[in-house]
């Protein structure tokens, strides 16, 4: 028990904590905007992989790290145009279409890489994001390690919680895009595109979600592995129902998780010889699924979600 | 130029759509064949050849057909009453635990029985596997879509974990795998020197057997209601929660046999990395037959033809094998596509939305 | 008085239906028109026409703009067309229910990129506009958690917000009491004077000679009549609407026979207190026709559920033929003998994608008719289907076809004929005429006379208060969740019973 509390207590576990949420606030703040309008964005989890893919394939061709950052974004942008025009003009099944923009996107970035490098015993490194050290903001006790010796992308993960939340919020494109997530009839007869605005909050979204997936590249690590993103995609749509679609929760939720993670890891090296470490590794999952199970009743979905709306049909 | 529904859709149209589609993807892949720097003709001669070019390569693409028949079949039939099962890799990996949990020789059976037994225990393994995730959906209002997602993970680390301690094969020199399965109850192989097993036949019965519980049973009336339109089914009286549950079991069942049929039929053995994402691919196979159970059959041999000539081709030209995912990605894609064309056709008009008339 | 809309020759076609044909409209300022037509007479659509909802195949609209000139109005686009004075106020309500009314109302008004909005200016601006009409309601509440006169008064401000000069209501008396409707019409009258100009669309023809000042009358897609109100009667309307008479079934006295539905004290809670019952009991007998009168959302769906077997209440028990069912579900309502014909035919009444022969034999599945060992026979699906369409005229592409091909009328028909070949001894109606033209809802109205005379109990749920005065032997009033007898068959007095106020 003392050892679980050292561990919470220690600067060193709530700077992983956050790191670990990272990825994962960029991933549900982008499935916020897509279902926000009424789009169930799958493709989350192909998107996380090209951005990963593409954030760091630009990296190494010379772009530099906000290059990187650049085609990450276009690349998730690229991608949620392909899901957003076949879901919302067509109207097709937003399952697949998500399933399918998974599937395209992973392979896709795979073939890239493999045909453009070709297997070396360790993948290429680049030169990743390194941790701001911010001048006596850094020094503050506890806060300052936590929070100051981040790096950008993690700044701008939380920079952006606060953008979205004021977005949807305080803004007519924020009214606007809730509205037509709960009955694009309201947006129609006001004069709006709601193909446009759900098409847009697509592609917004799905840049967002590739920036998680640069993150793993550009800053938590600094090579692109097959099958690194391992699942994040899939836990971020959970996290975005348990955040009851809200920015501030989707935080919460992401740092939960975060700490969460972080904590078994550092419990493995304590208890590892009594259990085997799978039982940790199972745990991110399990967790996911628990707090969709628990969030599920009680969420406001968004009405519209799932529903295709067409043009003069009433 | 306007969008309308149609009011009838041809059934020539209906079968020409996957084929097209699928051809559509073969072709768009001529792209990042020639983005690798290969000539394409070679290419497409290569995957052509890699499959069709002699008995023992196409024995090999039906081998590879039988997991995605199972897989397909899987989802098509949970499609079909809107449940959207995504977890058939896990049930998959349940299915083969099970077969390998039985066939072992850890159990005292006689020979005649075991097969027979590994297949019923694999089927409902995968069955428990899906009743699950429907059961927090039924219960909780839980999006099956992600629990099914997520508990893949789960499933397959939990294959880890045995693999590395409770099951793990003591004559295995180290490596994580399971003891072998009893010679007796491997599943017959079809032609001698090839690796293709009555697997097969077994899926092919039941994909027969599907496509006649769906069309011709009141079972599979009530399924279709409910897929179609969950509302009116409950509002007519039919147990929407009952036939969902039986959908699941049923679902799982066949993306068990998947599993059973890889270790039983195939490979003798358990790893963890038995399936190269037959689950997943499952969805596509489905998608491209229309959902429809038959169709599956043909789909399943598309997509095993598009590995099995790709993988050659790749050895052949060294182009990457990740190609085939790929073109499975983009058959969905076109299938997709194509499946708006089925229900809404483009009307050409002289008026705009502009006009002042 | 200045024209300030003209509708030259305008046409729409949807496949192989003439929706509106050439059809031409004058509307002149501070007047209310009245478009009057029974369902599916192309009002709505020329209608949607004018606000840029769709696109005329043929056709041009001119608009007055401020200085009072007309100007070509172009066409398909609402923005263009709210931006130049046209409002409308759909049937189906067009709001966020997640938003305020104020963010509702000023959805669209503010440009999309900005930093921040304009609330302020906009609450004034409203303000002045709910004092000037007199219609009220709470602008800072989620729309959702509001009463459906309230949602009402909110479209209507919307327009008016956007500086509306011509604003079309599409059937606004669906969801009022007959006291509410008055109030509307007070206000419309009062913006009338100072100067909008009001179509209000409806298939009611009391309220069109109660409120218009012209009426122009569309059968089947084309204009076939346009009168000055206070030159005209009813049966000269009537004639033009239906073209022929429709012979409207006579209920002929029957003696009401014993108890075949009894509720007792049943309690439902559902979201808000309008989808509940509260202690509440009734009988409906053989031989008789139960009408409950009542603007819907008043409990009416929660009372359908219940006899549906969609619910199981939580205080109070069913009894059909004196026997209870516990735990009621759809299943154990068909095996008693209830038929039910559902308020919402398309999404709870059919399944679409399926075809007419399967959609006649969803209640029956167990029947030894259709199935043996639980495989279908095919060809008596067929047969029965056949069967069923000739001895309740079900006119369409055919058994095999889709089921949502067919026309509200002959889908309506279809579930007829699925509930009244089961000899059904008591038998939900609910909404059974809504969306059908004059010559369908006969049919449906004569049916359950038909049904009635043969002994079954009639439980009529219906917000055409004439509809239930005409079928009705007894009348129930809803309102809040409550059912009020009404001892009396005077609409005033119902109406005051429907909102409420005690007689």
């Amino acid at each position: 028990m003392i050892d679980i509390l050292n561990i919470l207590l220690s600067e060193s576990f709530w700077a992983a904590s956050l790191r670990i949420a990272s990825p994962l606030i960029f991933g549900v703040l982008g499935a916020l905007l897509c279902e926000r309008a009424g789009v169930l964005n799958l493709g989350i989890e192909g998107i996380f992989v090209a951005g990963a893919m593409a954030g760091w394939m630009a990296v190494w061709l010379g772009a530099g790290l906000w290059g990187g950052v650049f085609f990450a974004m276009l690349a998730g942008a690229a991608l949620g145009l392909i899901h957003g025009i076949l879901t919302v003009p067509l109207g097709l099944s937003q399952h697949v279409s998500g399933l399918g923009v998974t599937l395209f996107a992973t392979s896709l970035s795979y073939f890239v890489y493999r045909t453009s490098l070709p297997a070396v015993s360790s993948p290429p490194r680049i030169e990743p994001f390194r941790a701001l050290d911010i001048p006596i903001l850094s020094d503050l006790p506890f806060v300052g390690p936590v929070l100051f010796q981040q790096t950008a992308l993690t700044w701008l993960a939380l920079l952006l919680v606060a953008v979205i939340w004021y977005v949807m919020n305080r803004t007519p494109l924020g009214s606007a895009l809730r509205a037509v997530g709960d009955n694009p009839d309201s947006v129609d007869a006001q004069g709006l595109s709601v193909y446009t605005l759900r098409i847009g909050a697509v592609v917004a979204g799905s840049s967002l979600m590739a920036l998680g997936g640069a993150f793993l590249t550009m800053s938590a690590f600094d090579a692109f592995f097959f099958g690194m993103v391992n699942g994040r995609g899939w836990i971020c749509i959970a996290l975005v129902i348990f955040a009851s679609w809200q920015p501030g929760k989707a935080l919460l939720g992401a740092m939960l998780f975060g700490a969460f993670d972080a904590l078994q890891v550092r419990l493995q090296t304590e208890v590892g010889a009594l259990v085997p470490g799978q039982i940790f590794l199972m745990a991110p999952y399990i967790l996911s699924i628990l707090a969709l199970v628990i969030a599920a009743r009680r969420a406001d979905y968004p009405r519209a979600l799932l529903t295709p709306w067409f043009k003069g049909q009433r | 130029m306007r969008i309308e529904p149609r009011s009838k859709v041809s059934k020539t149209l209906i079968i020409s759509v996957p084929i097209l589609s699928s051809f559509a993807a073969l072709l768009i892949a001529a792209i990042p064949i020639s983005f690798a720097g290969a000539n394409i003709l070679q290419a497409y001669q290569e995957m052509f050849f890699g499959v069709f070019g002699s008995v023992f390569s196409f024995s090999e693409m039906l081998t590879r057909a039988t997991p995605l028949i199972f897989t397909g079949l899987a989802a098509a039939l949970a499609f079909r009453a809107r449940l959207w099962n995504i977890g058939a890799e896990g049930q998959l990996y349940l299915g083969a635990l099970l077969s390998v949990v039985v066939g072992t020789g850890y159990f005292d059976l006689p020979p005649l029985l075991l097969t027979p037994v590994i297949i019923l225990c694999g089927a409902m393994a995968g069955a428990v596997g899906m009743a699950v995730p429907t059961f927090l959906k039924v219960r909780f209002g839980a999006d099956e879509v992600v629990t099914t997602l997520l508990l893949n993970f789960v499933i397959l680390i939990f294959i880890q974990m045995m693999l590395e301690g409770a099951l793990k094969d003591p004559m295995g020199l180290g490596w994580p795998q399971s003891s072998p399965i009893v010679e007796e109850a491997m599943l017959p192989k079809l032609l001698p020197r090839m690796r293709v097993h009555s697997g097969l036949i077994l899926a092919i019965v039941c994909a027969v057997f599907v496509h006649f519980m769906l069309s011709r049973t009141v079972w599979g009336f009530r399924v279709r209601a409910v897929g179609e339109n969950a509302v009116a089914a409950k509002y007519a009286g039919i147990p929407v929660h009952r036939s969902l549950f039986m959908v699941a079991i049923f679902s799982g069942a066949l993306a068990g046999l998947a599993g059973v049929s890889e270790v039983a039929g195939l490979k003798g053995y358990l790893t963890a990395d038995l399936s190269p994402g037959f689950g997943y691919t499952g969805i596509v196979v489905a998608m491209l037959a229309g959902l429809s159970p038959l169709g599956v059959v043909l789909a399943a041999i598309f997509i095993a033809s598009v590995f099995v000539g790709a993988d050659s081709m790749s050895r052949a030209m060294g182009v990457s094998s990740y190609l085939a995912d790929l073109v499975v990605a983009l058959s969905l894609l076109s299938v997709l596509v194509g499946g708006f064309a089925t229900r809404f056709r483009i009307v050409w008009s002289k008026r705009q939305p502009g006009d002042n008339g | 008085m200045g024209k300030v809309l003209a509708l030259k020759g305008l046409s729409k076609r949807f496949g192989s239906v003439q929706a509106n044909e050439a059809i031409d409209l004058d509307l002149n300022k501070g007047e209310v028109l009245a478009l009057l037509g029974e369902n599916g007479s192309g009002k709505t659509t020329l209608m949607n026409m004018l606000f840029g909802h769709y696109l005329p195949d043929t056709g041009s609209i001119d608009v007055a703009d401020r200085q009072g000139s007309l100007q070509p109005l172009t066409l398909g686009h609402p923005q263009i067309s709210l931006t130049k004075g046209i409002g409308m106020v759909h049937q189906h309500f067009t709001l966020a229910e997640n938003l305020n009314a104020l963010d509702n109302i000023v959805l669209g008004t503010e440009p999309l990129i900005s930093f921040k909005r304009n609330t302020g200016s906009a609450l004034k601006k409203l303000e002045k506009i709910m004092h000037e009409t007199g219609l009220f309601a709470p602008l800072d509440v989620s729309v959702g958690k509001l009463s459906v006169g309230e949602r009402q008064r909110i479209e209507i401000l919307k327009a008016l917000y956007r500086d509306v000069r011509i604003l079309v209501l599409d059937e606004p008396t669906a969801v009022l009491t007959p006291q509410e409707a008055d109030d509307l019409f007070d206000n419309i009258n009062t913006m009338a004077k100072s100067g909008l100009s009001v179509i209000f669309i409806s298939h009611k023809l009391r309220e069109v000679l109660s409120f218009s000042q012209r009426i122009v009358v569309l059968r089947q897609g084309k204009k076939v009549g346009e009168l000055v109100t206070n030159k005209t009667n009813e049966s000269e309307i009537a004639h033009l609407m239906v073209g022929g008479g429709v012979k409207s079934a006579e209920r002929e006295t029957c003696t009401p026979g014993k108890a075949v539905l009894q509720l007792n004290q049943v309690s439902i809670t559902g979201r808000s207190k309008r989808d509940s019952l509260f202690d509440q009991s009734l009988e409906a007998r053989a031989h008789e026709i139960l009408g409950i009168a009542g603007v819907s959302g008043n409990g009416q769906a929660a009372l359908a559920s219940l006899i549906a077997g969609l619910e199981v209440p939580e205080n109070g028990s069913i009894l059909i033929d004196s026997s209870e069912i516990e735990k009621p579900t759809p299943k154990k309502m068909i095996g008693a003998g209830v038929g039910r014909i559902p308020e919402d035919r398309h999404h709870e009444g059919i399944i679409g994608t399926m075809n007419l022969a399967d959609n006649l034999i969803i209640e029956k599945l167990d029947d030894q008719e259709i199935q043996n060992f639980g495989i279908l026979k095919r060809s008596k699906i067929k047969t029965n289907a056949a069967h069923l369409c000739e001895s309740y005229d079900v006119r369409g592409p055919g058994v095999d076809a889709e089921a949502r091909l067919f026309s509200g009328g002959n889908i309506q028909k279809m579930i007829l004929a699925r509930v009244f070949e089961q000899n059904p001894k008591l038998i939900l109606a609910n909404q059974p005429t809504r969306g059908l033209d004059m010559g369908a809802s006969a049919e449906v109205r004569r049916r359950l006379l038909d049904a009635r005379k043969n002994g079954a109990a009639i439980l009529l749920i219906s917000e055409d208060l004439d509809e239930v005065l005409a079928l009705s032997d007894r009348i129930l009033v809803m309102h809040d969740g409550n059912l009020i007898p009404a001892e009396t068959r005077d609409r005033a007095q119902i109406g005051l019973l429907m909102a409420g106020t005690a007689a």
